[in-house]
């Protein structure tokens, strides 16, 4: 009788198979694959060095911003300041660096005042409970608008005596891949560890999948939903500072409507908007995924126009065949 | 000694009596169900105990010792622990995970503190052994049967070593199959020397676990008595008013 027990226990009910075929990313990677297979295949100009380092640069910046979204949404919050905050922490950069401070006084100042910005989204969205789509539609535009006010809605292109160093950091690379791309793997690296390994990665969950669950069982929920947001808008920031440097001029329109595309990205790697599911891997997998169509269209001649009509169905496929495997599951 | 003591226990809500001079005692080891209608006062007195209410009257002691409960953690800080209704778990998180919930076993790695999963997962399938259920430590909360979530949320309470576990409507909405294993993880607990408050409003559930039954009507109690003396005929007749006390 122990014995059956002691099996039963001990039984698993996934293997590493039906575990990976189960998953959302796993599907988008592989769709990503098929079409970076066949542009090799169709076209002479994909797989050239140059065309992949581009490629890979490009969606970086939008992969970078969806590491800090993904966690959002796991938390059941959704993040729509990230494009105003990339601007404003580009642009407090651009005028500290432009004021001949050095290249380590601007980012650090960058990346405060998207901490501060993700604090204030955080504590309207905990302490007072108003619904993240609200909070942070709402610094969307405040965070834009003081983006123009420090410039004057001027353009910033000359960064002082550390110059040099900002180009190299956003523009150069280092052993021929692209420096945004391996501040990306970095900072994926770090989500995932975090999301996986430690307690605030487990709460991130547990709030996103049964709120009232975690502060029964006494998580700190309010100051954890805190942590989420200064989260995102500290890669948001990290994003800014680094595009800085790769356009090697700030503007101020600098990210606009960019919050839809990495949303895009989180969502179409398998992260559920209703809270409680994504993943780093997914949502990376998914930035680079908008990228080679983007990239696709351009090297098969097709005009770019249709871009956002295979992105747009990309997203509604991608969650519609999650639904179908969803109530499939439900039906056994 | 009892476990739990509740002596002349009132609770007024404004001009509203939800509760007149209860008195409740509780062994080690002993299930009681406590029955009533909606209203009745069933859960003003599990709130009481749980601590999420000041009773306006009344003592609580536990093994003799007079309380104050101020806040849920004061209950919980002294052995009880309440399963809820809706379970309160996370589908999408290991029945591991979910035991630890909020008291995660970490180990160091380097200067910092990360999860411990081997170890929950072994602490967890040691639990659930005890408990007698079939229930995996790994798999996902989410695509478990009613009864290992309840197993689940069970394992919880063991976790922390409860004396006094307060179970409100733990088979209100699962089948049958998965009611009779519920009815096992109460028995476990019982002989584990837990004492079970067992609400519920399904008669045959009551009498197949519990010693004693506690009838609630309008805020009073109107029965205490062993199971084995009553029958669900008198205490229907208890609970609608039919009988008036026993």
């Amino acid at each position: 009788m122990v014995s059956s027990i002691d099996e039963a226990i001990a039984r698993q009910t996934h293997t590493p198979i039906s575990w990976m075929l189960s998953k959302q990313a796993f599907w988008v990677f592989l769709a990503a694959l098929i079409a970076c297979v066949t542009l090799t295949l169709v076209t002479d100009t994909f797989a050239t060095p140059q065309n992949l380092f581009n490629v890979t640069r490009n969606f970086a910046f939008v992969a970078i911003i969806a590491l800090g979204m993904t966690v959002v949404i796991i938390s059941g919050g959704i993040d729509l300041s990230v494009g105003s905050i990339l601007c404003l922490s580009a642009m407090v950069l651009a005028i500290i660096m432009n004021a001949g401070y050095p290249l380590w006084a601007g980012a650090s100042a960058a990346l405060a005042v998207s901490l501060l910005i993700g604090g204030i989204n955080g504590v309207l969205i905990a302490y007072l409970r108003i619904p993240p789509f609200v909070v942070t539609l709402g610094m969307l535009s405040v965070a834009r608008s003081a983006a123009m006010v420090l410039s004057n809605n001027k353009m910033i292109y000359q960064f002082g005596p550390d110059e040099k160093q900002l180009f190299w950091l956003g523009g150069g690379s280092t052993f021929g891949i692209a420096n945004p791309v391996i501040a990306l793997v970095i900072l994926a690296v770090v989500t995932a560890l975090l999301l996986k390994w430690t307690r605030w990665g487990c709460h991130v969950f547990a709030i996103g999948s049964n709120e009232k669950a975690a502060v029964l069982t006494g998580i700190a929920v309010r100051r954890l939903k805190v942590s989420v947001y200064m989260f995102s808008a500290l890669f948001a920031g990290i994003a800014g500072v680094l595009e800085a440097g790769w356009l090697g001029g700030v503007t101020t329109n600098l990210g606009q409507s960019m919050e839809l595309s990495v949303i895009a990205a989180a969502v179409i790697g398998g992260a559920n908007l209703m809270g409680g599911a994504g993943t780093v891997f997914g949502s990376v997998v998914g930035a680079a995924l908008i990228e080679i169509i983007r990239n696709s269209l351009t090297l098969l001649g097709i005009s770019t126009f249709w871009q956002g009509t295979f992105v747009g169905s990309f997203i509604v496929l991608a969650v519609a065949f999650d639904r179908i495997r969803a109530r499939r599951e439900a039906d056994n | 000694m009892a476990v739990l003591r509740l002596e002349g226990i009132s609770k007024h809500f404004g001009a509203i009596h939800a509760l007149n001079d209860v008195s409740l005692s509780l062994e080690a080891g002993e299930v009681i169900g406590l029955m009533g209608d909606n209203g009745a006062g069933k859960s003003t007195l599990v709130k009481i105990i749980a601590g999420n209410f000041q009773p306006t009257h009344g003592k609580i002691s536990i093994r003799d010792k007079q309380m104050n409960f101020h806040r849920p953690v004061d209950a919980r800080d002294n052995g009880v622990e309440i399963v809820y209704q809706d379970l309160a778990l996370c589908n999408n998180l290991t029945a591991a995970v979910n035991v630890f919930l909020g008291r995660e076993l970490t180990r160091s790695f380097g200067p910092l503190k990360i999860l411990d999963y081997a170890a929950m997962n072994t602490a967890a399938t040691k639990l659930f052994r005890e408990l007698k259920s079939e229930t995996r430590p790994r798999d996902m909360v989410r695509d478990m049967s009613g009864g290992q979530r309840q197993a689940v949320a069970i394992a919880r309470t063991r976790l922390s070593s409860a004396s006094i576990v307060l179970m409100d409507e733990p088979t209100a909405a699962i089948s049958v199959r998965q009611v009779a294993e519920v009815l096992n993880l109460i028995r476990e607990l019982k002989r584990q020397g837990v004492a079970v408050i067992l609400i519920s409003h399904r008669m045959p559930d009551v009498f197949a676990v519990a010693d004693r039954i506690v009838v609630l009507r309008r805020g009073k109690k109107v029965a205490d008595k062993p199971i084995a003396g009553s029958s669900p005929e008198e205490v229907t007749g208890l609970i609608t008013g039919a009988i008036d006390a026993a």
